[in-house]
């Protein structure tokens, strides 16, 4: 179970032969990943790690028939291969790529919504369902399988609180990561929903950070919703200063729009229990369940 | 990126939109010969990049090429918000009927552009929606087809214009979405914009932030960002060209992690426990040993930071490669400043191996890191 995917997810890697492309399709692999192609236009006919490479989504539909895809494809090109996958009814797209431009990836979404298709990321680490299945470049051993669903904004940040959940003998459900653009694909409340109807997750981390308003807006949702499962929010650029951007795209606090106060009170107010620091939000999980 | 006000201006006048009658200068003599081609009274304003430029007494008016070369030598000697002001902008002085705001920036909701505008202009958008929530129209533009001349003629109805003027106002708005498509604006606006009292339109300030990661398609903006004048204090400058998010605060901590998130928590973390972060540096995933050492030189750059806190979190990232930078750094930059560093992940053993037998003391926790850098921050305080 999980969210997204699973065990019987079949993807295709686009830019599978580029550095990042080919050193996680390895680790993917080595995950128990299913990765029935790969794609790097010009290298059709040559393989790696045992992946069959096609030069075209639409010859390597035909041989695999894939229903997922990751993308490592450098930013000036990654809205084009995401189209391609989606052209080629691909309704699962993880995109990897960091600094594609907001105009490509708002071009990129309407037509994703049109197709009814799933867009996790860009600038995300991916999504893992522990023991299942793995699209994205987070360390593997630091997940294991339970009953906690993640989701976050960041990378790194939420390898740290994973491996914290984990040492505490709390496994995860699904891990995934929106991205840390201002456009992304999947937001919190697209994930609250499938969380809350996936029968392996119990409660949910949220991992947001400063930027935008789509915590505020999560936090709304679970008290409209009265949300049917215990949720425990971190937030990260309680620290940050007003118009500058903290490493992410989407990380910037305009004005006095998307600063970590707001989003901490908003989930307050939602009935939320907001995580001092990062290792905080083990022991708050315990409390909970 | 953001653009100076003449940059906006040229764009804005080179698609059609009316703004004021004006010229660059970068002295008090230039300023007086561009006033005197100009029709009195004039306005002269600096050319910065912080926002407040108003009220720090940026900008200033005069009746004469006299008077205006005055306040251009006032300007130009002069520092807004610590930025000394390399260049003026002298315009005509409009004759405003009215103040009205027109802008378009993302959704992040609806994953798209979103069209603003309120009849009453003048003041930051968030406080019009603050006071006057109800004067505030909002579209948002389905990218398929964009912001057309209906659209456009829709909201200046709801701005409550009629007749001529609906197509005159329509106009403007419409030009100026094609602008912020064409360059890549991440928001751009006209505040104000104005109906001048024979009832025209114009922009009489605006605003261009364009999407720093659409910048390979405008090589001449980022051009002048990386060669030159740029609202990046040095340090961010040198971690833009290698690729490096840099932020500088006002602390004594100097930080570098890998990953925004992470970074961001520790800086997070050092105040929850009592320090205050010098900037944030986030060295990216998967950096090689170099990338690391060139991040200690820039935060070192900073002579307000007294210690420093390596929180690396390996994944992509190998523990061994940042420890390699680390002593490379120290061999080449010569890093005196007390170190905490707090390595896991990928190849940790290797790296804490590396380090150890360099003197240098690993620690596991990012909190126990957070308040040991704290403490030494704090040594020599009374």
């Amino acid at each position: 179970m999980g969210i997204v995917i699973d065990k019987n997810t079949r993807a295709l890697v686009q830019g599978i032969t580029g550095t990042q492309g080919s050193f996680h399709t390895k680790l993917m692999l080595e995950y128990g990943t299913k990765i029935v192609a790969g794609i790097t236009p010009g290298k059709g006919g040559t393989e790696i790690h045992g992946v069959p490479i096609y030069d075209t989504v639409e010859e390597a539909q035909q041989k695999s028939s894939a229903d997922a895809s990751i993308i490592f494809v450098p930013a000036a090109f990654a809205a084009d291969a995401a189209l391609e996958a989606l052209e080629n009814g691909i309704k699962k797209v993880v995109i990897i790529t960091e600094h594609i431009p907001i105009k490509d990836a708002v071009g990129l979404m309407a037509i994703a919504k049109q197709a009814k298709a799933t867009i996790v990321g860009p600038n995300t680490p991916g999504i893992v369902t522990p023991g299942e299945c793995k699209l994205g470049i987070m360390p593997a051993h630091i997940f294991k399988s339970g009953g906690v669903g993640m989701v976050s904004r960041s990378g790194t940040l939420t390898y740290e609180i994973a491996a914290g959940l984990t040492r505490n003998n709390h496994g995860q459900s699904t891990c995934l990561g929106l991205g840390g653009d201002p456009i992304t694909g999947l937001n919190f409340i697209d994930t609250l929903k499938m969380f809350a109807s996936d029968h392996q997750t119990k409660a949910v981390v949220l991992i947001g950070e400063i930027g935008g308003n789509l915590e505020e807006l999560a936090a709304k949702y679970i008290a409209d919703q009265k949300y049917p499962k215990p949720v425990v929010a971190f937030i990260a650029g309680r620290s940050a200063p007003s118009g500058k951007r903290m490493g992410h795209a989407g990380a910037i606090v305009t004005g006095k729009t998307g600063t970590a106060e707001s989003k901490i009170e908003a989930f307050r107010k939602a009935g939320v229990s907001v995580a001092e620091k990062p290792n905080d939000v083990s022991d708050l999980l315990t409390k909970l369940i | 990126m953001k653009l100076f006000e003449y940059e906006a201006k040229t764009i804005l006048a080179k698609y059609g939109i009316p703004t004021p009658q004006g010229g660059l200068a970068t002295s008090a003599s230039q300023a007086k010969e561009v006033a005197s081609k100009l029709k009195p009274p004039v306005v002269i304003k600096a050319q910065v990049l912080v926002a407040g430029r108003g009220k720090a007494g940026g900008i200033l008016f005069a009746s004469s090429a006299e008077e205006a070369e005055t306040a251009a030598n006032k300007l130009l000697t002069m520092q807004i918000k610590g930025i000394p002001v390399k260049s003026i902008w002298i315009e005509e002085k409009i004759q405003i009927k009215r103040e009205l705001y027109f802008g378009i920036t993302t959704d992040r909701f609806n994953q798209s552009y979103v069209a603003i505008a309120s009849a009453a202009g003048g003041m930051e958008i968030e406080e019009i929606a603050a006071k006057t929530p109800e004067k505030v129209i909002k579209l948002l533009i389905n990218p398929e087809y964009g912001f057309r001349s209906f659209h456009a003629r829709q909201m200046a109805t709801k701005m409550g214009y009629a007749g001529n003027q609906i197509s005159e106002l329509g106009k403007v708005l419409e030009r100026l979405y094609c602008i912020g498509m064409d360059y890549d604006a991440e928001l751009i606006e006209m505040n104000p914009l104005v109906e001048t009292v024979d009832g025209k339109f114009a922009a009489a300030d605006t605003r261009i932030i364009l999407d720093d990661n659409a910048l390979f398609r405008h090589q001449e903006y980022k051009k002048r960002l990386l060669e030159g004048e740029s609202e990046l204090s040095p340090q961010e400058l040198e971690a833009m060209k290698n690729d490096l998010a840099y932020v500088k605060l006002d602390g004594n901590i100097g930080v570098i992690g890998n990953g925004a998130g992470l970074v961001m928590a520790t800086l997070d973390t050092i105040q929850y426990y009592g320090g205050k972060p010098a900037n944030f540096l986030d060295v990216g995933g998967g950096a090689p040993s170099e990338k690391t050492a060139l991040a200690l030189k820039i935060v070192l750059s900073d002579p307000n930071v007294r210690a420093l806190f390596i929180n690396i979190l390996g994944g992509i990232t190998r523990c061994d490669e940042v420890a390699r930078g680390i002593l490379e750094a120290k061999e080449k930059v010569g890093v005196t400043k007390p170190m905490v560093i707090r390595l896991v992940g990928t190849n940790e053993e290797e790296g804490k191996r590396i380090l150890t037998n360099a003197g240098i003391h690993v620690l596991e926790s990012m909190e126990e890191a957070a308040q040991r850098a704290v403490e030494i921050s704090k040594q020599g305080d009374k």
